[in-house]
């Protein structure tokens, strides 16, 4: 092609700018996904971050401005497959048209989303993340399954955890790889085992990682098993962050094993320890109050007993009989007195009788002196005989 | 009413879920009903003895953790680190 010599010469900053205006007023180029592997990556102290998309072919220079960085946080590297989300622009002073990005993520996983999203849907349409098929969560639960890892940092901490908070309780562990294409039977198969031991509770436990790591809870199958399990199943899978369709169908949805664990024990051994002194306290009280109410009872009874009582009523008789002997006494007293002055009136009758009385009247008492025998016949006087008048004693002597 | 419960099982034998809920009905039993004095004091006995037991499952509990292989349990060893 010939040059034509009635063109206009443009400058380097007008041609620039035809070329910016025409990609830049392309849809086709204002809001699109690329897929490549990072090179040349670059995160200088402004915050900004460049690098380069590669595939067999081509090279793609990409920029994504400190906000959206900030924003993201995109997770990068050199050599990994990444699809990135933005508009071309151009940059005048180099003459360069790059990406301007502001959504990065690991390659496939949009497909994986968009297969998560399509899962969710039918599965929220048959009702297994019904709100109404969830069951409670004991709250005391004696034996615990697990469906995790048996190598995993996730079984360790969740151990610690029920080792600290509830001891008492029992573990029963079915050991399952968590990521990969064997996990999602296998998770199953684990799940049904212990569905059915007759456990309070399963654990279903990850640790965190990528969301290809945690795939296997957004796998069918298993989301599957957790809806039909009878045996109450709390899931914690990942980070807080994560979202798998098993914590949907799950009946407690934790966001990390650790707290699936503590989730699963509401009741501590703190807590138990409490209520049994609770108990203890109670139980005491109880029977204090019934002690101190017999009693009551006990010496209400004593004092209607000491009113009854016949201690009273021999007091009363005693006094009686004090009474009575005191009339006695007194009646007694007063007979004696009457006695004493009956004497009196015949020990004065008596005295008139003494016959010294008579001797004084000129009579006399005759005595034998043989046997002291009164002369009071003619018939006993014989002998000496002792005459005796009012003041002395003569002799006689009576002859025959 | 636990007056009319079946033959007691010794306290050492109950698990901690037995023994607390026979204390729960002892401390109802004795809140509830007049009891005669006597029985009252069985019960309150039978009652702290079951605490002492509740007591000694808590202090001396220990995580019993096994691992089901194929139908049967068996003893799970964590890997010390």
């Amino acid at each position: 092609m010939q040059p034509s010599l009635f063109n206009e010469t443009l400058t380097v900053s007008q041609v620039t700018f035809r070329i910016r205006k025409l990609l830049e007023e392309n849809p086709g180029l204002q809001d699109v996904w690329v897929e490549g592997e990072i090179s040349n990556l670059s995160r200088p102290a402004s915050g900004h971050i460049y690098f380069t998309l590669k595939d067999k072919n081509a090279s793609l220079r990409c920029v994504m401005w400190k906000s959206d960085a900030a924003r993201t946080r995109p997770n990068l590297q050199e050599g990994i497959a990444v699809e990135v989300h933005g508009k071309i622009s151009v940059y005048e002073p180099q003459g360069q048209y790059q990406l301007t990005v502001n959504l990065i993520r690991p390659k496939g996983e949009g497909a994986l989303f968009q297969e998560f999203l399509r899962l969710k849907a039918q599965l929220e349409t048959e009702g297994l993340f019904d709100p109404e098929r969830k069951r409670l969560i004991p709250e005391l639960p004696r034996k615990i399954g697990i469906v995790t890892s048996a190598t995993g940092a996730a079984l360790r901490d969740m151990l610690n955890i029920l080792r600290r908070r509830l001891p008492l309780a029992e573990v029963i562990l079915s050991p399952s790889p968590v990521q990969g294409v064997d996990a999602p039977p296998a998770l199953v198969q684990a799940i049904r085992s212990l569905d059915l031991q007759s456990l309070d509770v399963i654990l279903l436990a990850r640790g965190g990682g990528s969301i290809e790591d945690l795939w296997a809870f957004n796998d069918e199958r298993v989301v599957r098993a957790v809806a039909v399990s009878q045996t109450p199943i709390i899931c914690g899978v990942g980070h807080e962050t994560d979202f798998t369709l098993s914590d949907f169908a799950a009946d407690l949805r934790a966001p990390t094993p650790t707290a699936a664990a503590e989730l699963a024990t509401q009741v501590t051994l703190d807590d138990l320890h409490s209520q049994l002194s609770a108990f203890h306290s109670r139980l005491t009280d109880l029977i204090s109050n019934l002690i101190a109410d017999h009693q009551a009872l006990i010496s209400a009874l004593t004092s209607r007993l000491r009113f009854v009582s016949p201690d009273r009523r021999i007091q009363s008789e005693h006094q009686h009989l004090d009474e009575l002997s005191r009339r006695v006494y007194s009646t007694l007293a007063h007979r004696i007195q009457l006695q004493f002055t009956h004497v009196d009136g015949m020990s004065k009758r008596l005295s008139a009788l003494n016959p010294e009385g008579i001797l004084s009247r000129g009579y006399a008492i005759v005595t034998r002196k043989e046997d002291g025998r009164v002369v009071a016949r003619i018939s006993d006087a014989k002998g000496g005989m002792n005459v005796r008048v009012s003041d002395g004693e003569f002799e006689v002597k009576r002859d025959l | 009413m636990p007056k009319t419960k079946p033959a007691q099982k010794a306290v050492e034998d109950l698990t901690y879920e037995e023994a607390l809920a026979e204390l729960e009905g002892i401390v109802e039993a004795l809140e509830g009903e007049q009891n005669p004095l006597d029985e009252a004091m069985k019960l309150f006995e039978r009652g702290q003895a079951l605490i002492v037991r509740c007591g000694r499952l808590l202090e001396s509990a220990q995580l019993k953790v096994q691992k089901l292989a194929g139908e049967s349990l068996v003893d799970f060893e964590e890997e010390s680190e």
